[in-house]
């Protein structure tokens, strides 16, 4: 029962920090139709520029200043690179942030080696927060889903209440339309790109510290976020909200205990065979879930394409 | 302007020349390894190691025979048995004789038999096997083979050094066993689980698990199932960024036992441990760094740390594979026909400047050698890793460690 109570709040530190990064990519997937796949580099150039900046002023400094820089970034990398591919259509496009993609990791190792940043968690911040029945909280993980939900909050409110989030919404369904009555879109996008890559310099900025910065962190969550904002809807800040979540608690979850396929399928009324050992099923017999975990993210979407192709909270049918 | 030209194009032509000259002659090495993706800081560490070595050891004492020199040229297999063939098809197109692979049993096995059935095959352009770092044991025992020979301890007698220190500490009665979900993952469990029943029949195993390797982004659910199963130790295979994460988790998690590794050291990770892993990392090794077994390998050490100022000796075998090498070479008189290598390096004994002997065993080409339990500290260190404070000191020694463990291979001599 306890474990259960940690679990929740670990797969609610990990689903957080997955929204700040789908949070941006679906926004700027909605309204450009741009699949940017250098999203997750903008995540790893967060990490590596705080860690700069953490060593000269200080882990907070780090922590105002890098998500500016690699917003700038951003929006001057759909200034001068995006807008001008854009003309061309779609698939230029997606080359275009594949091969950023690609640039970026291979900068960053040339600039700071293949190594393991020894980046970590400000003085302030690393002691246990509480600890239930043996397993502690640290302090940082707390810190880590307060940012989010005021970055949750914040996007909310620009989005909805203010007269810049009523020109985005538009924007996102209509931009023809948006145009026409005299707004300057490419400023939005820019600026929504900018947005959005800010946002996931900050997801990096803060998870440094705790999943490791080193060259591959870009690679291992590079395809998660696009199963998050499938899974959500496209252009659904809610969705991204809720499907970051989902995948959050739900690998948190199956890795936790070991549910084996053996007993599911007994449970289900399916017999374990005579001579399992011989069997071809064996392997599919023997699975744990801490060994499909990871994979249960991508099953989910599988399955939310074939039942509802518009994600959970999507609207737009195209 | 003409003149210029003229000159540029001839010396140009001439340093062209002069390199393929001095190119023919070298010994080359390939070293085949991850040098991009989550292990390339790993590989890129081995690669600095192996290049140092060969120059170091060989190149700058003359070179071997009538003067040849040694060059290590990197291949980068991405960590994927599938790329390490093509590699190796390259490597032996480009003359090589001589393969050295670490990182991942997996690739290791495929390149094993890539290898027997190349040399099977093709007589003429036969190479040597030389493994620094896959310790999964059946590359020395059922799938052994004349063409390879292992530098590096293998799991079991590793885990055998590591098993006898666990034994004798009787505050340990829970041990949980993690690792990466591969074939040397499995083995580590597997060795772990048979010793310790044979050593200390008490001691309770109370996890014995496997993850994705490499694809873990966090590791905080498995080490909530460590603190909750009440674990006095951990015993984990992981390496690279799998070692680090899986590590912190652990230690910020609230565990405070003793973590038993193979490699939680150098390539960034024991800066990025820094304090808190002090007092519970330990891992067993090859190869005595702290306190420096010999001015040779203090000597060794300074002049790698002038030309790496980043860099760290963590594989101190590497070292001991060229040099094995070099002696093998020297003895058969020959950097071309590897039967007669292979031959002076069946039973080579080799006094190695990380202290002991390193004994080539010729029933199954298994590197015997002293076995060492480090502790990551910041007292007493006088090489440290990653530039921190911190390094690995010695605790306990287990001299020729498992000199005369069974072994099943068969060994087919052509």
């Amino acid at each position: 029962m306890d474990l259960i109570l940690v679990n929740l709040i670990d797969g609610l530190v990990t689903g957080l920090l997955l929204f700040m990064l789908s949070a941006g990519l679906t926004l700027i997937f909605s309204m450009m139709g741009v699949l940017n796949f250098a999203h997750a580099s903008f995540y790893m150039l967060g990490a590596y520029f705080a860690y700069q900046i953490s060593i000269a002023v200080g882990f907070w400094m780090g922590l105002l200043i890098a998500p500016l820089i690699v917003g700038v970034l951003g929006a001057g990398v759909e200034r001068y690179g995006l807008r001008r591919v854009h003309q061309y259509g779609h698939v230029p496009e997606l080359i275009f942030t594949f091969g950023l993609a690609l640039l970026i990791e291979e900068l960053v190792q040339f600039i700071w080696g293949k190594n393991q940043m020894p980046y970590s968690v400000p003085e302030v911040l690393n002691f246990t927060a509480f600890a239930i029945s043996g397993n502690s909280i640290p302090a940082y993980k707390i810190f880590m889903i307060f940012i989010s939900i005021a970055i949750f909050i914040g996007l909310l409110y620009v989005l909805t209440k203010t007269r810049v989030g009523m020109i985005i919404q538009a924007a996102l369904s209509y931009p023809r339309t948006v145009e026409a009555l005299g707004h300057n879109v490419p400023l939005i996008f820019m600026g929504v790109f900018g947005v959005g890559t800010a946002l996931a310099g900050l997801a990096g900025v803060i998870a440094g510290p705790v999943l490791g910065t080193f060259p591959g962190m870009a690679f291992v969550l590079g395809s998660i976020v696009f199963v998050t904002i499938v899974i959500g809807g496209l252009g659904s800040l809610w969705g991204a909200l809720v499907a970051s979540l989902l995948i959050g608690w739900i690998t948190t979850f199956a890795k936790s205990y070991n549910i084996e396929m053996e007993d599911l399928l007994n449970a289900i009324g399916i017999s374990t065979p005579e001579n399992l050992s011989d069997s071809v099923f064996r392997d599919f017999w023997s699975l744990t879930s801490p060994q499909i975990a990871d994979i249960l993210p991508y099953i989910l979407m599988v399955l939310i394409l074939i039942f509802r192709p518009a994600g959970l909270f999507g609207k737009r049918q195209s | 302007m003409k003149n210029i030209t003229k000159l540029g194009a001839v010396s140009a032509l001439s340093l062209v020349l002069g390199a393929s000259a001095a190119f023919a002659e070298n010994i080359k090495v390939a070293f085949i390894d991850p040098l991009s993706g989550p292990f390339a800081s790993t590989g890129t560490n081995g690669l600095h190691q192996f290049e140092f070595a060969a120059d170091y050891m060989v190149n700058e004492k003359g070179g071997l025979l009538d003067g040849q020199m040694m060059e290590v040229i990197g291949f980068d297999n991405k960590i994927s048995p599938k790329e390490s063939l093509i590699q190796l098809q390259v490597a032996i197109d480009q003359g090589v004789r001589f393969i050295v692979q670490g990182n991942s049993s997996g690739v290791a096995n495929a390149l094993t038999e890539a290898v027997d059935k190349h040399n099977r095959r093709n007589p003429d352009s036969r190479v040597l096997f030389l493994n620094y770092a896959a310790v999964d044991p059946a590359l020395t025992n059922d799938k052994c083979n004349f063409w390879h020979f292992r530098f590096d301890a293998n799991a079991d007698i590793k885990m055998d050094a590591l098993t006898d220190v666990i034994a004798e500490n009787d505050s340990i009665n829970k041990v949980y066993i993690i690792g990466q979900d591969y074939s040397f993952g499995k083995s580590v469990s597997a060795a772990a689980n048979k010793m310790l029943g044979e050593k200390r029949a008490d001691i309770e195993i109370v996890g014995d698990e496997l993850h994705p390797i490499g694809k873990v982004k966090d590791f905080t659910p498995y080490a909530r199932k460590i603190v909750a199963s009440g674990a006095d130790a951990v015993i984990t295979g992981n390496w690279g960024a799998d070692m680090l994460g899986l590590g912190k988790s652990i230690i910020e998690n609230g565990f405070t036992g003793p973590i038993y590794t193979y490699y939680a050291a150098g390539s960034g990770i024991t800066a990025a441990f820094g304090e808190s892993g002090k007092g519970i990392i330990r891992l067993v090794g090859e190869g005595q760094i702290n306190p420096p077994a010999s001015q040779e390998a203090s000597d060794y050490y300074n002049a790698y740390k002038a030309k790496y100022p980043d860099g760290n000796i963590d594989q101190s075998r590497i070292s001991n594979t060229i040099g094995m090498l070099a002696k093998a070479i020297s003895e058969a008189g020959t950097a071309d026909d590897v039967v007669a290598i292979a031959n002076a390096l069946e039973g080579m004994e080799y006094e190695t400047m990380w202290g002991g002997k390193v004994f080539m065993r010729p029933q199954d080409h298994q590197a015997i050698q002293d076995m060492h339990i480090n502790a990551h500290t910041n007292e007493g260190v006088t090489f440290t890793y990653d530039n921190s404070d911190y390094g690995v000191v010695t605790e306990s020694t287990v001299v020729m460690a498992s000199m005369d463990s069974p072994t099943t291979c068969e060994m087919k001599r052509p």
